[in-house]
């Protein structure tokens, strides 16, 4: 195993990587972060930025970081003073052109090229005499702005609607300091995945028009989440202002999306913020329901499932948390039962250069997990069924109604008229607010967090199931997701799995095992 | 100096012997004048062997760069498991040079046969002759001798295509003209991978400038020995060189003499010396892209590789720029960047921002606003420009800068104080 791995130095630490590990990212595992612009790891190098020059011992020139493989025995000093004063020639040139429109721009507070200058650029401009390249503002697409004044050439975009997308409608035109990123004349930047090239611009140069002066960055509080556009499970991280989601970007998952999500993602979160939402119980009194606390709502679940026999069924939501699921199928574990979800269908859009990974046509995010635990597609058989059922239970679907002869206990987030004939409501958190669990497509188990409070005494699935469950049997309640996901756990196909071992970037179940095709 | 002349007799006339003769355009002509024949004796012979006998010649690349052309093919992979390719490089754009053009105008047929040696050589099936844009006279006359030679069938199993450049400086970098011939932006690309292990298209590929191809058939003709001795100073520079002599000279034009030649008597011998009354101020030996001399400099260098280093400065091309005292040496500056700052392919930050940088400040100092401070400033901002970039085209624009206030800081400061009537409007 001797020649597998090339033993380095950067920055006086020694660090051992594979063989062909680029300098910037070798430099990561040191702790490093080589200040650049034009690399991107899900993009094809370009080496064109020439910000993260770097010294490497024994070689005549500055290397740049991005483009030089690792090799046995290298000592790179990326603090070098003449690696230093070349960086702060870099981020000279690129500031003669840009516009010191911080105080307007999007980007600011996220922005590479503030990051780097306020880090290791001059104080002062020497470029004093003389006006800015100016261009007008841009429409590249549905949700694309470009500002060419902002902009600093590393091509990111330009290489990932040609080598990721594969739909090469972006070009640098012109050449030398005239030089911008051209759309081709007939074409619009609409492809499915366009939108990525506002998460890899490094300045504000390409802005989301979704996004546009919503929010200053530093206002933002984040939160990591898995996208429900699909069934694709796509890594997400969830921005804030005043709980209030304001923008979905990519969270990094080699496995998953690598750095990129849809646009049907990305436009997919104006619902976790709807306003007519259910915040207290309701038990019907009298024929009208009436609000009531969570331990009357719940005592009045429990004796309702107490008194029912025979068939039950389960209406659920493929937007359920897995732990939900799970706790909804254990506590009506002694009917006769069945549990069905329904899957909306969508187009299906690959983005061409990454292997197995699109928007899916399975349009929600949970329909592996339910179809493990023994949910089926199949909710007109599920609703008819429903219609003789002792007990329909439903969890979180708003848009399948149900008419049964039995008892209808509705959990939900909002209460649409078919469900007011149930006996009791309960207000269930949505997907930002609460912790829980999604299995995407190929079996992999996710974790999303919550993100911002629910309203009013909403409260999380898996908390209301558990208190259901645990009276029940006799169990031990859960206190949290976390002890939800152990009782889940404890059979297959997730045996094994604990969210610590499923970190930030999921695993997959049991060896695939039991994945619906 | 218009073809046909007689060459001067401190010439070492090989390669232009047949400028200004008509009849050496015409597959025939070439024929008759023993065209050809080396090809035919190239081709009987094992690649490898005709890259030994080109190495051990000394000959090096006449492009700029002056690498070893042998050594340059002996790089290509030894097992040939992927097509070869061979670039020729015909984009003469850089400034002050025009040595190919008249290569290719007069003696079309010297190329495509040192062309088709260096294929077979390198084992290469497909050779690209990559014709700058604007040269439509050599274009003409190249594919006109192109489809002679075709129908001769001389070439054997080797395909030559003649493929026309747009216009781009730029597209006369190596790895700008592969990106070109592949048909995308001439954008030069990142070194390594070198063109011998992936190339145009991916492939193995060597590029060659047209000046050193048509000297191989006179290698093979006569042997590596007789080239070797054609060496006026240093052995490393070895056989004869075109230089085109341009600017405030009496007799412009290309002038072929063995390296190691003083450029002195190139200049004052056989271009006939300084315009009538005037003197030499300056000179840039090797195109504009290489450090600028004064007069004693260029007085007392020996044109090889070796020798113009040891001034500071370069062979490149050939491109002997010369100016005598009427010369302004800040406009002159200014008028290279500008050049510079137009061709700049935006890849690279330093390149794109300072070649356009760099020109803003000469020609505001041009414009009587100068600052002495700036004189620094265009000094850091050139170093900020060398050897940081992908190609050398940001070196280029710094090079003359440096070189210029390093020599005639004094007519700088004339502007910046006054002492000098502003030529640039503000």
């Amino acid at each position: 195993m001797a020649d597998s791995v090339v033993n380095l130095t950067i920055d006086g630490v020694p660090v051992t990587v594979p063989p062909g590990t680029l300098l910037i990212e070798a430099a990561k595992q040191v702790g490093v972060l080589v200040p650049h612009y034009c690399y991107h790891p899900g993009l094809p190098v370009a080496g064109v930025c020439r910000m993260c020059l770097v010294h490497v011992e024994k070689q005549p020139k500055l290397a740049i970081a991005c483009a030089t493989q690792v090799a046995e025995g290298m000592v790179v000093t990326t603090t070098a003073p003449e690696a230093k004063a070349a960086r702060q020639g870099v981020l000279e040139f690129l500031l003669i052109n840009h516009p010191l429109d911080c105080p307007i721009c999007d980007q600011a507070g996220e922005c590479e090229l503030q990051d780097f200058v306020f880090q290791e650029g001059r104080a002062a401009t020497r470029y004093t005499e003389y006006s800015k390249r100016f261009n007008p503002v841009e429409d590249f697409g549905p949700d694309v702005l470009y500002v060419p004044n902002r902009c600093i050439l590393c091509t990111r975009c330009v290489r990932f609607m040609e080598d990721v997308a594969k739909e090469p409608v972006l070009n640098v035109s012109e050449r030398g300091d005239r030089a911008f990123i051209g759309i081709h004349p007939e074409a619009r930047l609409d492809h499915p995945w366009a939108g990525n090239v506002v998460d890899l611009c490094p300045v504000g140069s390409l802005l989301s028009k979704d996004f546009l002066h919503k929010a200053r960055a530093w206002e933002l509080d984040k939160a990591a989440s898995v996208c429900t556009g699909c069934s694709q499970g796509c890594n997400v991280t969830l921005d804030l202002r005043d709980n209030t989601v304001v923008r979905v970007r990519p969270r990094p998952n080699l496995e998953v999306n690598r750095y990129f999500i849809c646009d049907h993602g990305r436009a997919n979160y104006r619902w976790m913020n709807r306003g007519d939402r259910i915040e207290a119980p309701l038990v019907r009194e009298g024929g009208e329901l009436v609000a009531t606390d969570w331990d009357t709502a719940l005592d009045r679940v429990r004796g309702l499932v107490r008194g029912a026999n025979g068939k039950a069924v389960t209406i659920a939501s493929p937007l359920a948390s897995t732990e939900a699921l799970y706790l909804a199928r254990r506590l009506l574990s002694r009917f006769d039962w069945m549990g069905a979800f329904q899957m909306v269908q969508g187009e299906e859009a690959p983005l061409a250069g990454v292997p197995n990974l699109a928007l899916r046509a399975d349009r929600a995010p949970n329909g592996t997990g339910a179809e493990l635990l023994g949910y089926t597609k199949d909710v007109a058989a599920a609703v008819a069924a429903a219609a003789t059922a002792a007990l329909v239970f439903v969890l979180g679907e708003a848009d399948v109604p149900v008419e049964t002869k039995g008892v209808l206990v509705y959990a939900g987030t909002t209460l649409p008229d078919h469900a007011r004939g149930a006996a009791v409501v309960l207000p269930i958190a949505n997907v930002a607010e609460e912790d829980g669990t999604y299995v995407n497509r190929d079996g992999r188990v996710q974790r999303y967090f919550q993100a911002k409070p629910a309203p009013g005494m909403a409260r999380p699935a898996w908390w209301v199931l558990s208190e259901l469950v645990a009276e029940h049997e006799g169990a031990v309640r859960a206190v949290s997701a976390e002890d939800a996901f152990d009782m889940l756990a404890e059979a297959e196909p997730f045996s094994g799995l604990s969210y610590a071992k499923l970190g930030l970037a999921g695993a997959r179940v049991r060896n695939g095992a039991g994945v619906p095709a | 100096m218009g073809y046909p002349h007689k060459p001067h007799s401190r010439e070492t006339v090989i390669l232009s012997k047949y400028f200004g003769d008509a009849e050496a355009r015409s597959f025939k002509g070439w024929k008759k004048r023993g065209g050809y024949e080396m090809l035919d004796k190239a081709l009987a012979m094992d690649p490898n062997a005709v890259i030994e006998e080109v190495k051990s010649s000394g000959l090096r690349g006449r492009g700029g760069a002056g690498f070893p052309t042998g050594l340059k093919w002996s790089f290509m992979p030894k097992e040939k498991k992927k097509a070869h390719y061979l670039c020729v490089n015909a984009d003469e754009s850089e400034p002050g040079t025009f040595k190919d053009r008249e290569i290719m105008r007069w003696t079309p047929h010297a190329l495509l046969e040192g062309t088709a040696i260096a294929a077979h050589a390198i084992r290469a099936e497909i050779a690209y002759i990559y014709v700058r844009g604007e040269f439509t006279e050599p274009l003409a006359i190249m594919e006109q001798a192109l489809a002679e030679a075709n129908a001769a069938k001389v070439f054997g199993k080797i395909k030559i295509f003649l493929h026309r450049g747009a216009g781009a400086y730029i597209c006369g970098e190596e790895t700008a003209l592969m990106s070109s011939i592949e048909g995308k932006r001439g954008n030069p690309r990142i070194k390594p991978p070198f063109p011998a292990a992936a190339g145009v298209f991916g492939l193995p590929t060597t590029i060659n400038n047209v000046e050193t191809l048509v000297a191989v058939p006179h290698i093979l003709k006569h042997g590596a020995e007789w080239y070797k001795k054609m060496s006026l100073s240093n052995p490393k520079s070895t056989g004869t060189k075109l230089f085109s002599i341009c600017g405030h000279i009496a007799k412009p034009g290309n002038y072929e003499v063995t390296l190691g030649f003083p450029l002195k008597d190139l200049l004052y011998e056989l271009a006939g010396g300084m315009r009538q009354g005037r003197t030499l101020k300056a000179c840039i030996p090797g195109g504009s892209s290489v450090p600028m001399l004064n007069r004693e400099e260029t007085e007392s260098t020996l044109l090889d590789y070796e020798g113009c280093v040891e001034k500071g400065t370069m062979l490149g091309s050939g491109g002997v720029i010369v100016f005598d005292d009427t010369a302004d040496m800040v406009y002159q500056t200014m008028r290279l960047t500008r050049f510079y700052a137009h061709e700049s392919c935006a890849q690279c930050t330093q390149c794109r921002e300072g070649t356009a940088w760099t020109t803003k400040i000469l020609e505001r100092i041009l414009a009587g606003q100068g600052k002495m401070s700036d004189l620094d400033l265009l000094l850091e901002l050139s170093e900020n420009m060398t050897g940081k970039t992908i190609c050398v085209l940001s070196d280029s624009c710094a090079a003359p800068v440096v070189s210029a206030i390093k020599r005639f800081r004094n007519e700088f400061e004339d502007y910046i104080a006054g002492r000098r009537k502003p030529v640039m409007a503000a």
